[in-house]
C-alpha cells in the first residue's frame, strides 16, 4: 500500500473528501517528521514508537580502497514495533508476506 | 508526541471536529496496521516504509550463560526510513 492507496481508502472509510483525507494523511506525517526534528519521540499505542539515534563522528575505513576517510555525526529514526502488532505480524503464514522486490525504490 | 498531538495538529490544519480528528487518526493506523497484519508492505513516500521480513532459525548464544539456544524462525516488522526523511533530521 502506498500514501495514495492509504489516502483513498481513508476517504472512503469515514467518508469524507479524498482531498480532505489527502490533507490529514500528509497533516499526520509532517507532524511525525517534525517531532523527530525537533528530537522528540513518537508514541503510537497499539502501533509502535519511534525515536531519533544520536551517532557520533568516527574515522572509518572506505570499504573499497582501505584509506581511512572521516565519517560525519548523525542522526536516524528508529521504529520499534508495539508488542501486540509484534505479535500479531509473528504469526502471519508465510505464503502471505509479500516480498521486497529487487531495486524497489523509495521516494 | 502521541496521538492526542496529532489529532491536535488535524484539527487546526484540517478543520474537522475533534472527534472527527480523532476518528481519523485512529482509522489511518489502522488501515496502515491491517495492511501489514495481512502480509503486505506499507510506504509512505517521504516518510519510510514498513516492510516485513522473514527471519530464518538461528542458532544463538544466551549472553548471560553462554548456553546455545535456537533462535526460532519468525516475523519482524521493519521500517526503512525515507531518504527525504533522513535529510530533513540531519539539515
Amino acid at each position: 500500500m502506498v500514501k495514495s492507496e492509504l489516502i483513498q481508502k481513508l476517504s472512503e472509510d469515514a467518508s469524507i473528501p479524498p482531498k480532505i483525507a489527502e490533507i490529514a494523511v500528509n497533516t499526520v506525517f509532517s507532524a511525525m517528521t517534525e517531532a523527530l526534528m525537533r528530537g522528540e519521540g513518537i508514541e503510537i499505542r497499539g502501533f509502535g514508537s519511534f525515536k531519533v539515534r544520536h551517532y557520533r563522528g568516527r574515522v572509518g575505513n572506505h570499504p573499497r580502497t582501505g584509506t581511512s576517510i572521516e565519517i560525519e555525526p548523525k542522526k536516524r529514526p528508529f521504529f520499534k514495533v508495539g508488542k501486540e502488532l509484534r505479535e500479531r505480524i509473528n504469526g502471519i503464514a508465510p505464503g502471505a508476506i509479500e516480498r521486497d522486490a529487487e531495486g524497489a525504490g523509495d521516494e | 508526541m502521541t496521538k492526542a498531538d496529532l489529532i491536535e495538529s488535524i484539527y487546526e490544519k484540517v478543520g474537522l471536529s475533534k472527534k472527527e480528528s480523532s476518528q481519523i487518526v485512529e482509522l489511518m493506523f489502522d488501515l496502515i496496521r491491517a495492511r501489514l497484519e495481512s502480509g503486505g508492505k506499507v510506504k509512505i513516500s517521504g516518510f519510510g516504509n514498513f516492510t516485513i521480513r522473514e527471519k530464518h532459525v538461528r542458532r544463538g548464544r544466551n549472553p548471560q550463560t553462554g548456553d546455545e539456544i535456537k533462535i526460532a524462525a519468525r516475523n519482524v516488522l521493519t521500517f526503512k526510513a525515507s531518504p527525504v526523511l533522513k535529510k530533513a533530521l540531519n539539515s
